[in-house]
């Protein structure tokens, strides 16, 4: 497992994507082929089910320590991963064990159906065999996943380095149907189980951030204007009755999305179309935080089908029964995505991107204003006689956001990251007065340096008040700048509102805790959006 | 007996009428050792060990009122039984050991069990209260063996020659540095920044020696550097001087690389967990080899390491002090000091 250990080390160092691939490439380079096949399932999420519970690891790793378990979540929070500080506490190994990684993997698939005894007696003999490094990577292919940053993308982007074949294809390749142990390793990266020629996607076009006046842009009519939505940019691509859907990150999500796939299906067209994936209920837009429970399960539940139904907003044609139409006229395209999606589709969550009827450039102001209202992030503007270009292309294309909310707001909880973050506070809970004392109203991540984190973890250190466990409450000094997209009043929430998408825009030094926002001046931004 | 009480100042002792690593300005202070958050500007005078003395002269000024003791040499102070034990933490540093009235009380400063090869080994030293750091009080660390620990860090070095890389560590100017040159002696020439070189002539000044190393000057020649190992303070991690190193991989060396989200925090190529403090089982070892009746628990893990000491049954408190609660800073602060 040396050399699979090298490479999660190689890989969790850096932050730079193309180290990260040029690791992969040295183990594609040096690695067995079988255990290639199997790094390709840990890292696409295609991991067995895991033969041990987490509460019994923990439970062994005490009972050898014999730490008490207070300690060990003391320890756990300082780690941020359970593997990980199993594998620090226990004793040094007695004896050493070689094994490849498909070995290992072939004897946990094993394991799984085995008595507790059994399995602890298999855990314990492994622990005591294998070094500190080697023991994490042994709990990490247990279960749970490598927290190394690296994507279907950078795995894919890999293995097309190192086997020159198209990056699109190997997606397919390995999102396609294949078992392990019915498949080689060559077979797999030529995609013998698959038909590329029925998913191959098209490049996304992207727009920029409008940059002038909308006079400047020219006369009215010459534009399209939309509603700009935030869900999951996608392509939906129908060749031969086969469906499937990419997203802008150039992953297939198909599987994600079941109920996109059966609207589909009843269409006689063949074609490609880009929009956008959103969470769909009732006619009308959910946010994006109810999108993201849909996101990256291996299973939708019926249940989370029916409390979160995903949609389809369209927005342009591609390709039309085997002809790439991107060259054609935007006017054109809109057509022929009008016949698809209004004449010929009768399933309500695929609909088509409404128009925006306008005639003066001064009438697009109150209506991106009010786009909030209904959970859309502002306009997008295209030019009637646009391509569909390749990638970002300034001049035809524009997104026209609404600007955020924004309210000061001081910093009373703070708690340690996960992952790379783990050592340093990030994760900061906000409040705002109310009456003569603080009332919760955020919690927010990022948009600070690593430098300010650092500043601030070290704030956190000198000005926790209670110890133990992973939230630290800190003296109420610190102020910043939270920006949000939405709110909107809540029950649920102590403060009585509800903020969408609560961010830090800045950290203002220059303000005191007294010069924070009042809860009152928070909740007129409900009737005054800006 | 009350010998100690913990006051504004410092650990103070009653009878001896003398501070221990005070943090505010004082009249006498024995200092444990030569980092900046144990060993302050400002003291009238400063009882220190005496590999310690040059460094604190080097640090502190040349003007100050300082005296100094072998270790195990006994000096009365006010009526109270003064000496220094080996802490195994950097050069010089001392356990500081008061006796008086037959009752004894021994304060660490900071100290690490495990032998570094440079340092006087640590020595386990038998009292009444033992007053002991905390740094890395949590069962999550423990080191690996100095030997295997040094492989890992030349096999580095020559895996970055392969790929014709400068290996760059960052480690503390005083302590860390030292214990890298010896890791790295006769691997490559060594080169290392200004902080460092002042430090080590200091340090050598006082008979010590020390592997040889080059001074890195700011107009060093690209062709020069290539291939070798330097040595820097962890303070000068994203300066100019760094990335003027042609093709440099960097590792920070810190105990606190032993954690995976540490080392990923900070955008470096490796992490070594080289520690000048005690591991945990490094901690246990000590505070019970004292056989102290009670155990006052300093900076770090202070919570947990008391808890834990009074679960297993040794008595303990934790004790508040101004001594550095997180390794980096104290490296900051320190480094600002050496170059100005």
């Amino acid at each position: 497992m040396k050399h699979f250990s090298d490479l999660i080390s190689a890989i969790e160092i850096t932050n730079k994507t193309n180290a990260k691939i040029d690791a992969l490439v040295d183990y594609l380079n040096i690695a067995p082929n079988k255990d290639k096949l199997w790094l390709i399932t840990l890292f696409t999420g295609k991991r067995p089910p895991r033969p041990v519970k987490t509460t019994l690891m923990r439970q062994w790793c005490m009972e050898i320590t014999g730490y008490p378990e207070w300690l060990f979540l003391e320890s756990y929070s300082s780690v941020g991963d359970l593997g990980e500080t199993i594998a620090l506490m226990l004793p040094d190994p007695t004896h050493h064990i070689e094994k490849s990684l498909s070995d290992w993997m072939t004897e946990l698939l094993a394991l799984k159906p085995k008595s507790d005894a059994d399995k602890k007696e298999y855990v314990r003999h492994a622990w005591s065999g294998l070094e500190m490094q080697e023991r994490l990577i042994f709990n990490k292919l247990i279960g749970g996943s490598f927290r190394i940053g690296v994507s279907k993308k950078t795995l894919v982007n890999a293995l097309s380095k190192y086997s020159g074949i198209d990056a699109n294809q190997l997606m397919h390749s390995i999102i396609g149907n294949w078992d392990i142990n019915s498949i080689s390793f060559e077979d797999l990266l030529h995609g013998e189980h698959i038909n590329y020629d029925n998913s191959k996607p098209y490049p996304f076009c992207l727009a920029y951030a409008l940059e002038k006046e909308l006079p400047e842009l020219g006369t009215p009519d010459a534009w399209q204007v939309e509603y700009k939505w935030d869900g999951i940019r996608g392509q939906i691509v129908k060749r031969n009755g086969e469906i499937f859907i990419w997203s802008r990150g150039e992953e297939l999500v198909t599987s994600q999305f079941p109920e996109l796939v059966a609207s589909m299906e009843s269409l006689k067209e063949d074609f490609v179309i880009d929009g956008e994936i959103l969470a769909l209920k009732d006619n009308a837009v959910l946010l994006f935080n109810d999108l993201q429970k849909r996101l990256n399960r291996k299973n939708v539940s019926k249940k989370m089908l029916e409390e979160i139904p995903v949609g389809f907003y369209g927005y342009d044609v591609l390709e039309w029964n085997g002809e790439d139409v991107r060259s054609e006229p935007l006017s054109y395209r809109r057509q022929l995505l009008e016949e698809l999606l209004t004449s010929e589709l009768k399933h309500d969550n695929v609909v088509i991107s409404e128009i925006i009827e306008f005639q003066e450039w001064n009438e697009l102001d109150a209506i991106r204003n009010s786009a909030r209202e209904f959970n859309s992030e502002g306009l997008m503007l295209k030019q009637k006689n646009s391509p569909y270009h390749t990638g970002r292309k300034k001049g035809d294309w524009w997104k026209w956001k609404v600007d955020p909310l924004t309210i000061d707001a001081v910093m009373i909880y703070a708690q340690k990251g996960s992952g790379r973050r783990s050592s340093k506070y990030t994760d900061y809970t906000f409040a705002v007065k109310k009456d003569d004392g603080l009332v919760t109203v955020a919690k927010a991540y990022s948009g600070l340096t690593d430098i300010e984190i650092t500043e601030i973890s070290r704030f956190v250190n000198k000005n926790a008040i209670e110890k133990f466990g992973p939230v630290r409450t800190v003296k109420p000094e610190l102020v910043f700048e939270i920006a949000f997209e939405g709110i909107a009043l809540s029950n649920r929430h102590k403060s009585g509102v509800a903020l969408r998408f609560p961010r830090i825009v800045r950290w203002r030094r220059d303000k005191t805790v007294a010069e924070i926002d009042t809860i009152e001046q928070v909740k007129l931004l409900i009737t005054n959006p800006n | 007996m009350k010998l100690v009480k913990f006051t504004k100042k410092g650990i103070y002792c009653i009878p001896g009428k003398f501070y221990l690593d005070p943090w505010l300005p004082v009249d006498y202070a024995i200092i444990s050792h030569g980092h900046a958050d144990h060993a302050r500007n400002g003291m009238k005078y400063y009882l220190c060990q005496t590999d310690s003395k040059a460094i604190l002269k080097h640090r502190l000024g040349a003007d100050i009122h300082i005296e100094s003791l072998n270790y195990n040499e006994p000096k009365m102070i006010n009526g109270v039984q003064v000496s220094f034990f080996p802490a195994g933490h950097v050069i010089g540093s001392a356990q500081i050991r008061l006796e008086y009235k037959g009752f004894v009380v021994v304060f660490t400063g900071d100290y690490k069990v495990k032998n570094d090869y440079l340092t006087v080994p640590f020595e386990p030293v038998k009292c009444h209260e033992f007053i002991t750091e905390s740094t890395f009080g949590l069962p999550i660390y423990n080191w690996l063996p100095e030997a295997q620990l040094q492989q890992q860090m030349q096999d580095w070095v020559i895996k970055n020659q392969s790929h014709n890389r400068t290996s760059v560590f960052l480690g503390y100017s005083l302590g860390k540095a030292q214990r890298i040159m010896k890791m790295m002696e006769h691997v490559d020439q060594i080169y290392v920044h200004s902080a460092i070189h002042n430090l080590n002539t200091a340090i050598e000044g006082s008979g010590i020696s020390l592997p040889k190393t080059e001074l890195l000057t700011y107009d060093f020649k690209k062709e020069d550097l290539q291939n070798k190992i330097v040595i820097m303070p962890p303070g000068l991690l994203g300066s100019k001087l760094l990335k003027k190193i042609p093709n440099a991989a960097t590792a920070i060396c810190s105990g606190w690389m032993q954690i995976r989200g540490n080392r990923r925090w900070q955008a470096v190529d490796a992490g070594f967990a080289v520690s000048d403090h005690a591991d945990w089982n490094g901690l246990l070892s000590a505070v019970k080899a004292t056989e102290a009746e009670k155990v006052y628990v300093t900076h770090g893990s202070q919570a947990t390491f008391s808890k834990y000491l009074n679960e297993i049954g040794i008595p303990s408190a934790e004790v508040k002090t101004e001594y550095g609660t997180e390794e980096e800073e104290k490296e900051v602060v320190t480094d600002k000091n050496v170059s100005s």
